[in-house]
């Protein structure tokens, strides 16, 4: 079984140098045949790998908080202090601001400037609700001496949501600027490449809520 | 937006999705399924949570399911995450994070339940109600 081999791969053979590179492109410089990937792609990747960074470090405060959980010092435990009604208003607004962000999105491939600012102030206001209902829930549970500083599953619980809380602030901060810059810009390529990276963003940010309810406030709820 | 591979298709950025399929962020259609999908599984979740019915210590398992396929929900309908060959760099990197993810969770959760499990008896009743195992 002697398949008949190259000469230029046999002389080649063995060169670690050699292997995986394009030796028959007549002394060019080794790359796809199309070129680099384009801006838009390079800047969405690396933004999804920045996404998955923050996850990682979300799992941290997952970790803590799972460990901890069970720490409460005496103090009242996760199903006494939990209201689901506001757990169901605050996802409920949560995932309807992933969907108009989608739609903002799918507007301003369409480059309607109108629709995709309504959406995205829509998305804002969605947003500001959720963080309004989380601030009231914080604001309650410090009031009735349920503070950060009671048990270490307070702790972890307020360091947690509240990781998740900062991060949705940033994303409405992006979000004003957003609509700021398609306003005063327009459609521009980098503008386009930002709203991408904040539509990612947003989704991102609902897929770590998604994961909170059930760990926090579900389990916490049928424990 | 997109570029050619070698075998001629095209890589995708997160985001975008494949090109020509379902599911590109131009199609309206796409976002609702995926809307529609999520509630359901929220509902589910709360409807579990609350559930007399099931035998009370499968309810975690449950909820942690409905959890990951509401994630799945999400990363294909939402962020276009797909399995196709121009999504080969995006699930890789999502599945490294995912990998790293699942080693700091469960790591963490199962090195401070034996690190308490081996701890010396503590003395009052109190003590011990503060390192109940978390699980």
């Amino acid at each position: 079984m002697t398949a008949p081999v190259a000469p230029r791969a046999e002389a080649n053979m063995g060169d670690p140098y050699v292997l995986g590179r394009n030796v028959n492109a007549g002394g060019e410089e080794d790359r796809s045949e199309g070129g680099g990937a384009s801006k838009s792609i390079v800047t969405l990747y690396g933004f999804w790998i920045f996404l998955l960074s923050d996850i990682v470090m979300f799992s941290g405060f997952f970790a803590s908080y799972a460990v901890l959980v069970g720490a409460t010092a005496g103090g009242p435990d996760g199903s006494s202090l939990f209201e689901l009604t506001r757990i169901k208003l605050e996802t409920g607004c949560l995932l309807l601001s992933s969907y108009t962000c989608g739609m903002s999105a799918i507007a301003a491939t369409r480059r309607t400037l109108a629709l995709t600012e309504i959406w995205l102030l829509v998305t804002g206001l969605l947003g500001a609700g959720f963080l309004g209902l989380e601030l009231q829930e914080f604001a309650k549970l410090i009031a009735q001496g349920a503070g950060p500083q009671r048990s270490a599953f307070l702790s972890g619980f307020f360091a947690l949501v509240g990781c998740h809380g900062v991060h949705v602030v940033a994303g409405l901060l992006w979000l004003g600027t957003m609509m700021a810059q398609i306003w005063v810009k327009g459609f521009r390529a980098d503008v386009m490449r930002r709203l991408m990276c904040f539509s990612l963003f947003w989704h991102a940010l609902d897929i770590i809520w998604v994961a909170l309810i059930t760990i926090v406030y579900l389990m916490g709820h049928a424990r | 937006m997109t570029e050619r591979t070698e075998d001629g298709r095209e890589d995708a950025a997160p985001g975008e999705g494949s090109s020509g399929a379902r599911g590109t962020s131009g199609d309206i259609s796409g976002y609702t399924m995926g809307l529609a999908l999520a509630a359901l599984l929220t509902f589910l979740s709360f409807v579990v949570a609350d559930s007399e019915v099931i035998w009370h210590p499968a309810i975690p398992a449950a909820l942690i399911a409905l959890a990951i396929a509401q994630m799945g929900v999400h990363l294909v309908f939402f962020l276009h995450i797909t399995s196709g060959p121009d999504n080969a760099n995006n699930s890789l990197a999502l599945a490294f994070g995912v990998f790293i993810v699942v080693l700091v969770i469960f790591g963490s959760i199962w090195i401070m339940g034996h690190l308490n499990h081996n701890m010396m008896p503590m003395s009052s009743a109190t003590d011990q109600r503060m390192f109940k195992s978390p699980l």
